[in-house]
C-alpha cells in the first residue's frame, strides 16, 4: 500500500487500452450522459405541469390573455406572444452563433471563437432581460385586477352573442371589472360572458379581489399556474445563467489563449452542448406554457 | 511520461491526500464502504429501539431512556412521535445511504477499473466529489437527528402533506428541512459518480475487453448507474417542488387541509402528483439496489462454482430488460390512490412482465450451482442465500403486482415483509458476499472463515425470522407504521409472534459484531493474501497484492477471453484468467 498515491492520472497514461470506443474524450460523453439526466429533472417538471393542467383544464388561464404586452408598446394594443416568440428567436440566433464559435475552434480560429462566443453571450444576457421584464409583466398584473370566485355563484350572465342565461360558476373563475362596472368572465366555459347589476355587485362584496401574480395569488386563473410558470422558467432561467456564466469563463479563457495552447478548442464544444441543451428546454417550456 | 515511470515513481503523499481527499478509486472505494458501515449501524440500532416498542407496546425499556433521553423516551417508554421518526430514518438510512451510495460506491469504485483494465477512474477528481457529497450528506443526515423537534418523520418516501407542512406533526419542522437538504446532496453525489461509472466503462476497456467479455459485476452496475441517472433527477424535481410548498407558499402538493379547523390558504395541488414523481424514482431505485447486488452474486457464484456462469448473454439481457421495465410499473406503488382500474391493470401488466427476467436470473444461479463443484466460502454462502431470498421475496412481488390482491394488502406487513426480504436481505446478504470475497483485493488480507459461516448462518436466519412471520402480520390485515396495534382485538394472536420477530431482530443485529470484529481485525491481522486467492479469471486479480496508484505495475493487461472459463475441457488448470490468449481453434465466450 506503501506506494498508493491519489495524484490524479495524466489522461495520456489513463487511456491504455484499444481504440477509444466512439472516438469521443470522457468529457464530452460525460456532458451528454449529464443533459440526459438533466432532460429528465425538466420532464420530471413539464410531467408534473401537463399533470396539474389535466386536472384543471376548465379553469387554466389562456396564455395569449395573459402575455400580450411589449416594451414601449401602449397596454391597449394587445400583441399576443409576441414578445415571448421574439425571445426564443433570440435564444435560437445564440445557439447558431455557439455552433459557428464551435466551429471557428476546430480551425483553430481565436477570433472567430472569440467574436461569437461574444455574441453568444451578448444573445444569453438579452435573453435573461427578456425573462426578467416577462416575470415583472406577469407580478405586476393586469390594468384592474380580478374578482376571484371561490365557491360556486348561481348568477344571470350576458353571453357572448348577447343572449341571457342563468349559470353557476365554479371555482377558479375570474371575473374582471370594466369601465361600466359589469364584470367580464375570464376563463372557463362561459369565457366573454359578462355579468351586470346586482349580480355584478354581490361578487364585487363577496368574491376575493386579486391583482397580479406571485407564487400565492394569480388573478388569470388557477393557482398553480402561476407555481409552475415562476418554477419552471425560473428553473430553466438558472439554468440558463449558468451557461452565460460558464460562456463567459471560457471566453476569457479564449481570450488568453488557454485553449489555442492547449491545441483544441473542446471547451467550447463542451458548453456548446450544453448551451444547445438549454435552447432546446426552452422550445419545450415555450410550447408547454404558451402554445398549447 | 510511460506508464512504467509513472507507477515506479515513488510518490510521498501527506496523509490528507492519500486517506482523506484520495483520488484513487481503491481508497474511495474503502470510504464508501466504511462510511456506508457506520451509517448502516445507525440505521440497525435505531430498527432495534422501535422493535422494542412493537413487541412490547408501552412498556419501558432503559436502554430506550439511554439512547432517546427524556424527551423522546420518558420513562423509557417510547414516544410515538419518536417511534415514527425512528422508521423513517431507518428506511432513508438503509435504502439510500448503504444500499444505493453504499453498495454501488464500493463495488462501482472498486471493481470498474480492476474489472475493465483502466488505470483509475475516468476523472478521480469528480469521483473524490461523489464520495464528498455523499459524506456532507450522512452528516446532515446524522445531525438532523439531534434536532430540537427531532428529525423527519413521514416515512422514507417522505409524502406530503406531512412532509410538506411544517406545521404538521414535530418532525416535519426542522428535521424535515435537514432531510431534503441532505438529500440534495446526496442526488448530486450520486449524479456525479454515476457520470463518471458509465463513461469509465464505455471510455476505458482496456484491450481486448469487449463490452460481450465483460463481467456481469461491471454489466449490472452499468445499468445501475444509468438507471441512477435516469432517475434521480425525477426525484430531484419531486423534491425542490417540495421545498418550495414548505417555504415559498406554493400548493403543488396541498390541496383541501384544514388545520385545527382552518383551512389552509395553500389549496389546488395533488399529493398525488408526487407519489408519481416519487415512485417514478423509486421503483427503480429498488433496482438500483439489487442490480449491484444481483452482478456480485454472480460473480461469486461462478467462481465458487467453478463453472461458467449459465447463460451469460441472458443474463445481459435480462439486466438491460428489469432495467428498461422498471421504468414503466411505478403504478403499482398507487393502485389505491384512486387510479383507474384500466391504468391498474396497466400496471399490474408491467410489473407481472419484471418477474419474467428476474426468474431468467434466478434459474441462471441454479443452473450454474448445478453439479457444480461448489467451494462453501462465506462468500459463496451469503450468495447463495441471496439466490433464496430472491426468490421469496420476488414471489410475494407477483401477488402484490396483482391490483385486486393489492388493495387488501397495500400497507400492511405484507408489504414490509416482500420488501425487505427482495431487496433488504439480498442486498445485505450480497453486500457482504462482496466483501468477503473482494477483502483481500481492498487489504490485502484474508477474513476469517470461521467467523464468516456464524456470522453467514446467524444473519441469514434470524433475517428470515424477522420478516417470514410478517407476511402473516399483513395478510391478516396488520396496518405497517403503526405505532401499537393494541386497541385492536384482533391482532392480539400476534403478540408472541411480534416477540419472537423482535427477537430474532436483537440475535440478527447483535450477529453483525462478527463481521465488525472479523473486519477490522483481519484489516490488521489476517493472514496475508495471494495474489489470486479464490483462483479467480477476471483481471483484478492480476494487480498486485500491494495497491499501487495506476493498478498496474507495467503495461495494462490485454483481454482474450470472456471472465467464465472456470472447468474449461482440455485445461489443466480449473480456471483460466481473461489475460490467456485463446489457443488454435479454442472459441470464447458461451457455446
Ligand atoms: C417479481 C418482481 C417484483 C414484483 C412483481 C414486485 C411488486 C411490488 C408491488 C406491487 C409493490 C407494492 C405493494 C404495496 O405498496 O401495496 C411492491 C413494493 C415494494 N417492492 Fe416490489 N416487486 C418485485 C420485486 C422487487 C424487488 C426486486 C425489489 C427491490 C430490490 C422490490 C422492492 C420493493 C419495495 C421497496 C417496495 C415497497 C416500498 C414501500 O411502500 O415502502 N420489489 N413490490
Ligand atoms: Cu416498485
Amino acid at each position: 500500500m506503501a506506494a498508493e498515491a491519489s495524484k490524479p492520472i495524466d489522461s495520456k497514461v489513463l487511456w491504455g487500452g484499444g481504440r477509444s470506443p466512439f472516438s469521443v474524450s470522457y468529457g464530452k460523453l460525460m456532458m451528454w450522459f449529464f443533459l440526459i439526466s438533466d432532460a429528465l429533472t425538466f420532464g420530471g417538471f413539464l410531467g408534473a405541469l401537463g399533470f396539474a393542467r389535466h386536472k384543471f383544464e376548465a379553469v387554466w388561464p389562456v396564455t395569449e390573455q395573459i402575455f400580450y404586452h411589449f416594451p414601449f408598446v401602449p397596454h391597449d394594443i394587445h400583441l399576443p406572444l409576441l414578445y415571448v416568440a421574439l425571445m426564443t428567436f433570440i435564444l435560437i440566433v445564440s445557439s447558431v452563433t455557439m455552433v459557428l464559435a464551435v466551429e471557428a475552434g476546430h480551425r483553430m480560429d481565436k477570433k472567430g471563437v472569440t467574436k461569437w462566443l461574444a455574441l453568444t453571450v451578448v444573445g444569453g444576457f438579452i435573453f435573461l432581460g427578456s425573462q426578467a421584464w416577462e416575470w415583472s409583466t406577469f407580478i405586476h398584473g393586469s390594468d384592474h385586477g380580478v374578482y376571484k370566485l371561490n365557491s360556486g355563484f348561481t348568477t344571470e350572465l350576458v353571453t357572448k352573442d348577447g343572449d341571457k342565461t342563468t349559470a353557476d360558476l365554479g371555482s377558479g373563475i375570474v371575473a374582471e371589472i370594466q369601465a361600466d362596472e359589469s364584470l367580464l368572465i375570464k376563463n372557463g366555459e362561459f369565457i366573454g360572458s359578462t355579468v351586470t347589476g346586482e349580480d355584478a355587485e354581490a361578487i364585487k362584496s363577496t368574491a376575493e379581489f386579486v391583482h397580479g401574480a406571485s407564487l400565492t395569488r394569480n388573478e388569470y386563473g388557477h393557482q398553480l399556474y402561476a407555481d409552475f410558470f415562476f418554477f419552471i422558467t425560473g428553473f430553466h432561467g438558472t439554468h440558463v445563467l449558468s451557461g452565460v456564466i460558464l460562456n463567459l469563463v471560457i471566453l476569457i479563457n479564449v481570450i488568453k489563449g488557454v485553449y489555442h495552447k492547449r491545441g483544441h478548442y473542446e471547451m467550447v464544444e463542451k458548453s456548446g452542448l450544453y448551451w444547445h441543451f438549454v435552447d432546446l428546454v426552452w422550445v419545450f417550456v415555450f410550447t408547454f406554457f404558451y402554445l398549447v | 511520461m510511460s506508464t512504467q515511470a509513472h507507477a515506479a515513481e515513488h510518490h510521498k503523499e501527506s496523509f490528507v491526500s492519500k486517506y482523506i481527499f484520495s483520488h484513487d478509486h481503491k481508497m474511495i472505494a474503502k470510504q464508501f464502504l466504511i462510511t456506508g458501515m457506520v451509517m448502516a449501524t445507525i440505521g440497525m440500532a435505531m430498527s432495534l429501539l422501535f422493535r422494542l416498542q412493537l413487541a412490547w407496546p408501552g412498556e419501558s425499556f432503559s436502554v430506550l431512556n439511554f439512547f432517546l433521553g427524556d424527551k423522546w423516551a420518558p420513562d423509557g417508554v417510547l414516544d410515538p412521535n419518536m417511534y415514527l421518526a425512528l422508521g423513517t430514518i431507518h428506511g432513508t438510512i438503509m435504502v439510500f445511504f448503504l444500499l444505493t451510495a453504499g453498495l454501488s460506491g464500493t463495488f462501482a469504485n472498486l471493481l470498474i477499473p480492476l474489472q475493465i483494465g483502466a488505470r483509475d477512474m475516468a476523472s478521480g477528481f469528480m469521483n473524490m466529489l461523489s464520495y464528498w457529497g455523499f459524506f456532507i450528506s450522512s452528516v446532515i443526515m446524522v445531525i438532523s437527528l439531534f434536532v430540537e423537534s427531532g428529525p423527519a418523520s413521514a416515512g422514507w418516501t417522505v409524502y406530503p402533506p406531512l412532509s410538506a407542512l411544517p406545521q404538521a406533526m414535530p418532525g416535519s419542522g426542522l428535521g424535515m428541512t435537514l432531510w431534503l437538504v441532505s438529500m440534495v446532496f446526496f442526488i448530486a453525489s450520486q449524479l456525479i459518480g454515476g457520470l463518471n461509472y458509465i463513461v469509465t466503462v464505455i471510455n476505458l476497456r482496456t484491450k481486448g475487453m469487449k463490452m460481450t467479455r465483460l463481467p456481469l459485476t461491471i454489466w449490472a452496475i452499468l445499468v445501475t448507474a444509468i438507471l441512477g441517472l435516469l432517475s434521480f433527477p425525477v426525484l430531484f424535481s419531486a423534491a425542490l417542488l417540495l421545498l418550495f410548498d414548505r417555504s415559498f407558499g406554493t400548493a403543488f402538493y396541498l390541496s383541501d387541509i384544514y388545520i385545527a379547523g382552518e383551512a389552509l390558504t395553500q389549496t389546488g395541488g395533488s399529493p398525488i402528483l408526487y407519489q408519481h414523481l416519487f415512485w417514478f424514482l423509486g421503483h427503480p431505485e429498488v433496482y438500483i439496489i439489487l442490480l449491484p447486488a444481483l452482478g456480485l452474486t454472480s460473480e461469486v457464484i461462478s467462481t465458487n462454482a467453478r463453472k461458467p456462469i449459465f447463460g451469460y448473454r441472458a443474463m445481459v439481457g435480462s439486466i438491460l430488460a428489469i432495467g428498461f421495465l422498471s421504468f414503466i410499473v411505478w403504478g403499482h406503488h398507487m393502485f389505491v390512490t384512486g387510479m383507474d382500474p384500466f391504468i391498474g391493470a396497466v400496471f399490474t401488466f408491467t410489473t407481472l412482465l419484471i418477474a419474467i427476467p428476474s426468474a431468467v436470473k434466478a434459474f441462471n444461479y441454479i443452473t450454474t450451482l448445478w453439479k457444480g463443484n461448489i467451494r462453501f466460502t462465506p462468500a459463496m454462502m451469503f450468495s447463495i442465500g441471496m439466490v433464496s431470498t430472491f426468490i421469496s421475496g420476488g414471489l410475494t412481488g407477483i401477488i402484490l403486482a396483482d391490483s385486486a390482491l393489492d388493495i387488501n394488502l397495500h400497507d400492511t406487513y405484507f408489504v414490509v415483509a416482500h420488501f425487505h426480504i427482495v431487496m433488504g436481505l439480498s442486498a445485505v446478504l450480497a453486500m457482504f458476499a462482496g466483501v468477503y470475497h473482494w477483502f483481500p483485493k481492498m487489504y490485502g488480507r484474508m477474513m476469517n472463515m470461521k467467523l464468516g459461516y456464524a456470522h453467514f448462518w446467524l444473519t441469514f436466519i434470524s433475517g428470515y425470522g424477522v420478516f417470514f412471520p410478517m407476511h402473516f402480520f399483513g395478510l391478516a390485515g396488520v396496518p405497517r407504521r403503526y405505532y401499537t396495534n393494541s386497541e385492536f382485538p384482533m391482532f392480539d394472536v400476534f403478540i408472541d409472534l411480534n416477540i419472537l420477530v423482535t427477537v430474532f431482530a436483537i440475535i440478527g443485529g447483535f450477529a453483525q459484531l462478527l463481521f465488525f470484529f472479523n473486519f477490522f481485525y483481519s484489516m490488521v491481522r489476517g493472514p496475508k493474501a495471494s495474489q489470486n486467492p479464490w483462483k479467480s479469471n477476471t483481471l483484478e486479480w492480476t494487480t498486485p497484492v500491494e495497491h499501487i496508484h495506476g493498478n498496474w505495475p507495467g503495461k495494462l493487461p490485454e483481454v482474450h477471453r470472456w471472465a467464465y472459463d472456470y472447468s474449461k475441457p482440455g485445461k489443466e488448470d480449473d480456471f483460466v484468467p481473461q489475460t490467456v490468449p485463446l489457443e488454435e481453434g479454442e472459441k470464447d465466450g458461451e457455446h
